[in-house]
């Protein structure tokens, strides 16, 4: 009677280990935390990547409804492809994009957006990278949309914009009133 | 006999206590060599090349400038990016069992091995 | 033409398979002495099938047969000759098919050697070899066949990953995987001695070579990927509890205790459950192994393709395997004759338990500390990463008791032994042990207390084992293998110690003093290889006595575009010097890396010399 009960023990253990390895093979391996605003102190200082001045984010993004966050980079590839996205975005009337310059070269910066068009209604430099760790970013791009009243983070993109996300961000923002 | 072994426990709970002997104790080692490189796949902070150690690490050296400790500072990071990114994981209730289990079995076994050996 | 050599080979390998595990359970009942003669020659046929597929894969590597998909997704033209070999198994499918040889050749051994042994015995082992073997030949020709064709034939391949161009590397992997398969024959052996009821002291004297093959195969292969690793990642490190590594750590913990464990099998006919229980656990940490590392699971910098169908077929074939094998010990182990003989405490029956204990202990560390995380995202959806420090806090505490226990074990008396053996020589060479460790410390200066006992039971162990040479009672491999895990801990412990890291940003002509030492960025040359360029950096090491010229390079590939950065280290039997480079955005800045290692090469060393022992002893008791 005992050997029966370690038996079905045993065998319960296995098929519950089983089941949890099998639900653990459809989980995807990027890990994106939810970003309660709370934490991201948007106090932190900036240089303008167009003059010496200094801001701070929360400044920025005191401008209009909704602001875009965008870390980008010049040496950046996927930043290129993702430009005209953020040139599109640029129409919307409600939403102020924020350009943070991410460990680059001000010379190389600022030639990429004489190349490219400037979305950004200002550009901010972050030479250390300290600046976009606050914001939790992991490298480029990165972009953030932030309800500008409430200072929380709507949503978080790792990784270039395409047609669905910028989709989504459309959405986000004619919904959120 | 008995003393033998009191002699052992008492030496290996005084080890047992933070046996960290890394060669280079200066502090924004000691804290990057715990954090996980988010981009890199399997590498620390600490031996981790790429842009976004190297600015973890200037960072970690900011926060130390400011007067912040090591709890402190890893507190912030797991704020941004989570758990994760601690290799340390600390004694909470989702990970008392990892840390547990392990003890647990040994002194299961332990006793497996005493049921059945005699003192004679 | 190749592709269908190799697809129709492994299809009559597949149907052997299926006829050998029709046959076998019709041919238990007839104890017909033909039998062996039948299965015998399915069996060679299935080799044959399994080896001509193996050779059409590197024939079509070396030929660079891009209607492979295989070849096409991991060679190309201007990949050097070894390397084209080598990329056979540096993939997937390649990889699975090497799984698959080994398989069937070590079971065509296991017949060849095993004809003293009860025919019910070995068909049975047969029989469950052939499962795990169909098991391999279904995955592979249905979720990872490395036959397919691609149409129109592309003109080059696209895989050229210059990191994998190593040769311990190259290695690395079927020196691995021979002690990975070794345990799938213990495995199906268990089962089949369980069931025929011979687990017994013949079978544990059968059995324990191919045990000790395993072992050795597996250490070797372990030290391989060190090796690798501490060469060509550029960290210095060799070690970094990566899930991949832990992976193959576990069945080296399993093995240890098993070979332990079948010593007390062999000698006094003790423990037939628990050898049993070790031997199919052995087998399923291989194959969870080889699940983990596979199925994308887990994040790591080894992870082959994600694939998770892939992966759903290996987890249901391994829970099946599992699963089976439980039913079958729960529903056969009264057929072990439980041996009521007594184990007495002070006696090499208890030191093996001992270590038995420890040994599992530290299998559960690596284990959970492996897995938990998988479990934790799952039912709660909180990803947490459990690293070096986890490993180190749990298993060095328990490693202290561990050395001393190991100091003292292994000379005591098969049943009952005297309590005064712990003698008073071992007792000078503990205090000996507290004297060195005592000095050694005080003098590197760091908070010796906390590494004080460690440094103990390693140093006493150390002593140990090199006064046992001299000890007539115990056989010579053992005191190989005993020595070199004491020099391994040892080693590693001084190493950690000593060494010492350096790091600045340079350019040439700078230079930098460092303790005793002085660090001078004297050129930087281009050179044009034949897949890559190379900025080769030269530097002076110099302190009062002599002077070194390291030479770290930074290579650029083109074809996939990489930059890798290629340490150069000089090893002596004293200390390495380790110097890396790495590219910063600053032009002309480097960020330099300079470290210095004493007694890396001991680490090495130490671990060849554990697998001597084991060697050693397969040779002996054969030779």
């Amino acid at each position: 009677m005992v050997k029966n009960i370690k038996l079905i023990a045993v065998v319960s253990l296995v098929i519950v280990s089983f089941f949890i390895l099998l639900k653990g093979l459809n989980k995807t391996n990027n890990y994106s935390p939810d970003l309660n605003s709370s934490k991201i102190d948007f106090n932190f200082k900036a240089k303008f990547l167009y003059s010496n001045e200094e801001t701070t984010l929360y400044e920025l993004i005191n401008d209009k409804d909704f602001s875009i966050i965008n870390i980008w980079a010049s040496w950046c590839l996927p930043c290129r492809d993702e430009h005209s996205f953020l040139l599109n975005l640029k129409s919307l009337d409600k939403l102020n994009i924020i350009g943070i310059n991410y460990k680059d070269n001000e010379i190389n910066a600022k030639k990429f957006i004489k190349e490219l068009g400037n979305p950004y209604s200002k550009i901010v430099v972050d030479p250390s990278g300290v600046n976009s760790i606050e914001l939790g970013a992991y490298g480029v791009p990165e972009t953030l949309l932030v309800h500008n009243k409430t200072k929380t983070i709507l949503k978080k993109y790792i990784g270039p914009l395409d047609d669905e996300k910028l989709a989504e961000l459309k959405m986000i923002i004619k919904n959120e009133n | 006999m008995k003393i033998k072994i009191l002699v052992l426990i008492i030496f290996y709970l005084i080890g047992s206590l933070n046996l960290s002997y890394a060669a280079n104790s200066e502090k924004v080692d000691q804290i990057s060599k715990n954090l996980r490189c988010l981009i890199c796949q399997g590498q620390s902070v600490y031996d981790s090349q790429s842009d976004f150690a190297l600015s973890m690490k200037i960072l970690i050296q900011n926060k130390i400038d400011e007067g912040k400790n090591n709890e402190q500072i890893y507190d912030f990071l797991k704020s941004k990016y989570g758990e994760w990114i601690v290799y340390d994981p600390e004694i909470t209730k989702n990970t008392f069992l990892l840390w547990l289990l392990p003890l647990i079995l040994f002194v299961f076994g332990a006793i497996l091995i005493i049921r059945k050996v005699s003192i004679k | 033409m190749l592709n269908q050599i190799g697809n129709y080979s492994l299809y009559i390998a597949l149907l052997s398979s299926i006829l050998i595990i029709i046959q076998s359970p019709i041919l238990l009942n007839r104890n017909n002495i033909n039998v062996s003669g039948r299965i015998f020659s399915l069996i060679s046929i299935q080799s044959l099938m399994i080896i001509i597929s193996f050779i059409a894969l590197i024939i079509a590597f070396i030929i660079s047969d891009f209607s492979n998909e295989t070849v096409y997704n991991n060679s190309h033209t201007s990949k050097p000759l070894f390397y084209k070999i080598s990329g056979t198994w540096g993939n997937h499918e390649g990889s699975l098919l090497l799984w698959l040889l080994v398989l069937s050749i070590f079971l065509l051994i296991f017949t060849i050697t095993s004809k003293s042994l009860s025919n019910k015995y070995r068909i049975l082992t047969l029989f469950f070899q052939e499962i795990i073997i169909l098991g391999f030949l279904l995955f592979i020709l249905f979720t990872s066949n490395p036959f397919m064709s691609l149409f129109p034939i592309p003109n080059e391949g696209t895989g050229l990953n210059p990191l994998l161009q190593d040769p311990a590397l190259a290695i690395h992997p079927p020196i691995l995987y021979l002690g990975y398969v070794g345990t799938s024959i213990i495995f199906s052996s268990s089962l089949a001695a369980l069931i025929s009821g011979s687990v017994n002291k013949t079978w544990a004297k059968h059995i324990k070579n191919w045990v000790l093959v395993s072992w050795i195969f597996l250490s070797i292969g372990i030290l391989l990927g060190s090796i690798w690793a501490y060469y060509e990642l550029g960290w210095g490190g060799f070690w970094f509890w990566d899930p991949v590594e832990n992976v193959s750590l576990m069945p080296w913990f399993c093995l240890t205790a098993l070979f332990h464990t079948i010593l007390i099998l062999e000698k006094r006919e003790m423990f037939h459950s628990w050898a049993v229980i070790l031997s199919i656990t052995t087998f399923s940490l291989s194959m969870s192994g080889t699940f983990l590392v596979r199925s994308g699971i887990l994040n790591s910098i080894h992870t082959f393709a994600n694939d998770p169908s892939r992966g759903v077929f290996i987890l249901c074939f391994l829970f099946i395997l599992i699963t089976l094998s439980i039913f079958i010990y729960f529903f056969h182990q009264n057929k072990i004759k439980n041996n009521i003989a007594r184990t007495y405490i002070v006696s090499k029956e208890t030191a093996i338990l001992v270590n038995n204990l420890f040994m599992m202990f530290f299998l559960s560390v690596v284990l959970i500390g492996t897995v938990y995380p998988i479990f934790l995202e799952v039912i709660n959806n909180d990803k947490i990463s459990v690293g070096p420090p986890f490993y180190h806090k749990l298993i060095v505490p328990f490693m202290i008791p561990f050395l001393i226990f190991m100091a003292i074990g292994p000379n005591f008396n098969w049943i009952k032994d005297k309590i005064d053996k712990i003698n008073l020589q071992q007792l000078l060479f503990f205090i000996l042990s507290i004297i060195v460790s005592f000095i050694f410390l005080k003098r590197v200066g760091i908070s010796y207390l906390f590494s004080l006992p460690l440094f103990i039971a390693s140093l006493f162990l150390f002593f140990i084992t090199i006064k046992d040479f001299s000890v007539k009672k115990t056989n010579l491999s053992q005191k190989i293998s005993h020595f070199g895990f004491s020099l391994f801990i040892l080693s590693v412990l001084v190493n950690g110690v000593l060494a010492k890291e350096y790091s600045s940003n340079m350019k040439v002509g700078d230079e930098r003093k460092f303790l005793n030492k002085t660090i001078k960025f004297e050129s930087l040359k281009i050179n044009e290889n034949k897949n890559y360029q190379s900025l080769e950096a030269n530097f002076k090491i110099s302190d009062k006595n002599n002077s070194i010229n390291l030479k770290p390079e930074i290579r650029v590939y083109d074809q996939p575009q990489t930059i890798t950065s290629e340490a150069d280290i000089e090893s002596t039997l004293y200390s390495d010097n380790f110097l890396v480079l790495n590219i910063l955005k600053n032009d002309g800045f480097y960020n330099v890396r300079y470290q210095i290692k004493p007694f890396m090469i001991w680490i090495w060393i130490s671990i060849i010399l554990i697998s001597f022992g084991g060697i050693l002893s397969i040779v002996k008791r054969n030779g």
